[in-house]
């Protein structure tokens, strides 16, 4: 996928407790590895668990100075369907960008729900996640899909970058089940 | 938090100003959380829990209880920090003017943020500006890069002034923002703080001194002025240690940031995190040929009338946004601003307040207040 502005920006939707916050740090690390400027931000609120969440994540090659929430997001990306009945997720988004969605779904099925023209990538991130891993770990499995779709890192910082994380926290045997879980996220068509 | 590589971070403002502490690694923490500063005291916690200080971090009861254990602690000769936000700077009003009083270098970082009733934890300037008064340097900070270096510039001008400082960012704006970072080796900073090796204390036996006592109608106002003579150096040793701050980093702080103030016919005033944002609305209008600018306050107490006069002699119209109010009277910002321009008066300036009890503010529409589009008091 191609920038078509300076600064690519990312919207996770997604439900107190459930990890968009962890995801879109990830993201922002490994993009700041790569020697890019990033951002990211929760929209603040007294967070409780379950109760949707709106995280917000800029990376950019120019310092990124505004603080304002994103608006115009290039990317979506929506970590349990439930909230597609709650949440306006394709705002600000045309036909030319991207949602992505964990789901067991098609993108066809997910279009009927939403009525939107740009593209739907579905990944059953829940799916994989208790196949490889054992444990539902959507938000991490999913950041497969979004690097493939975004390109905005390569999959070897992410990796790089979620080893650093995990490794020491769950042992090195489940940190490796989360990374093949990653990547069968990033070649999941 | 996560990260190992010391050059290439991306961390809140919280997390900046908990790394610059563990730098300093002051003698002496009294700490008690509240939202949004906690983060703070939480990751300097496990600094200490971690044996990666040995500062000792008392956990008291009150922000009130934490003032007064600083105000000992730095009596006591102690190198001491600490950190707060909203009521719980508020809960300590009657301390600051002890800590100030007593010309102890306490340094306390702010996430600044509102102030109850109606409840709200999010960010704006309603409990700093509370405490303008209170003899305390105040210096505030745009991003997290700024509260990293400014901690580490607020504690060494603390000790070089003698007078209590804080070191502001905009609450969640800044403080739970996730942004890159440059810190510096931990062995840099020590030198540059060096030891604190304070002129007189209260274990100092040799030298026995009294902090506190009462003073009678013969001595009370003399104390008053010495703060004030104290204060009035503080302009010139903050430029001086940012210069020194350059050396090590390669970052400079002047007393306020100039941005396209060159040619600038109309010129925001403003404070804190939402400059970022005005940057980027002023490179919009400079490219449809406008002629705007930014003045980016960092010094708020000090407040530098005559520097910042200058600064703006040029400007035809002024716009001043305040994060705060002053019910009953001009928002705080306005106020200073209008005291600088008293000899200028061709220069039109109105005042706006914004994102109060966290209320965001977007790039369109600082555009459309420097467009003059937008003629509100405030921008809600």
């Amino acid at each position: 996928m191609k920038y078509h502005k300076d600064t690519m920006e990312i919207i996770f939707f997604a439900r107190g407790g459930q990890g968009a916050k962890t995801a879109a740090e990830i993201i922002a690390q490994a993009a700041v590895l790569e020697g890019n400027f990033v951002q990211t931000f929760p929209n603040f609120g007294p967070e409780r668990s379950g109760a949707p969440t709106k995280t917000y994540l800029r990376i950019s090659d120019k310092a990124i100075r505004t603080k304002e929430p994103v608006v115009d997001p290039d990317v979506v990306v929506v970590l349990d369907d439930t909230l597609l009945s709650s949440q306006k997720v394709t705002e600000g988004l045309d036909r030319n960008e991207a949602l992505i969605i964990n789901s067991a779904k098609s993108p066809h099925e997910i279009r009927d729900l939403i009525r939107f023209d740009g593209k739907i990538h579905a990944v059953d991130a829940n799916g994989i996640s208790m196949a490889i891993v054992g444990q539902p770990r959507p938000n991490t499995v999913i950041l497969g899909k979004i690097i493939k779709v975004t390109e905005v890192v390569k999959l070897k910082s992410i990796l790089e970058e979620f080893r650093k994380i995990f490794e020491e926290k769950i042992g090195k045997e489940n940190c490796e089940k989360n990374i093949l879980a990653i990547e069968r996220a990033y070649d999941a068509i | 938090m996560l990260i190992k590589d010391k050059k290439k971070l991306a961390l809140t403002g919280g997390y900046a100003a908990a790394y610059a502490l563990k730098q300093i690694e002051p003698d002496v923490m009294p700490i008690y959380p509240i939202t949004p500063q906690t983060p703070i005291i939480e990751t300097y916690a496990k600094f200490v829990a971690d044996g990666e200080v040995e500062t000792e971090m008392i956990e008291v009861e009150s922000e009130h209880s934490a003032m007064s254990a600083a105000i000992g602690a730095s009596a006591a000769g102690a190198r001491t920090a600490t950190a707060t936000s909203s009521q719980g700077l508020a809960y300590m009003h009657e301390m600051l003017y002890i800590a100030s009083g007593m010309r102890l270098p306490i340094l306390m970082v702010v996430a600044a943020r509102a102030l109850s009733a109606p409840l709200s934890i999010h960010g704006d300037h309603s409990d700093v500006m509370g405490s303008r008064d209170a003899g305390w340097v105040q210096i505030f900070c745009e991003n997290p890069q700024e509260v990293y270096d400014k901690t580490i510039i607020g504690m060494k001008l603390a000790e070089r002034v003698g007078l209590p400082v804080m070191v502001i960012m905009d609450g969640f704006n800044t403080s739970h923002s996730v942004e890159n970072l440059e810190i510096l080796d931990a062995k840099i900073v020590k030198k540059f703080v060096g030891e604190y090796a304070p002129e007189k204390s209260l274990l100092d036996i040799e030298n026995p001194v009294t902090y506190g006592p009462v003073a009678l109608q013969e001595s009370y106002f003399e104390f008053k002025i010495d703060q004030e003579v104290a204060m009035a150096t503080v302009a010139e040793e903050y430029k001086k240690i940012a210069k020194e701050y350059a050396e090590i980093s390669g970052r400079k702080y002047a007393l306020f940031e100039e941005y396209d103030l060159e040619g600038a016919e109309k010129v925001l005033v403003l404070i804190g995190s939402v400059a970022g944002t005005a940057k980027d609305a002023i490179d919009v209008l400079r490219k449809k040929d406008q002629k705007v600018g930014l003045l980016k306050i960092e010094l708020f107490r000090p407040f530098l009338f005559s520097e910042i006069a200058i600064a703006l002699k040029n400007a035809k119209e002024i716009i001043v946004m305040d994060r705060a109010q002053s019910i009953g009277s001009h928002p705080p910002l306005y106020s200073e601003i209008m005291v600088s321009l008293q000899n200028a008066s061709n220069t039109k300036v109105s005042s706006i307040v914004y994102g109060l009890g966290g209320r965001d503010v977007f790039k369109k529409q600082i555009e459309q207040i420097l467009e003059g589009r937008f003629r509100e008091k405030y921008l809600s």
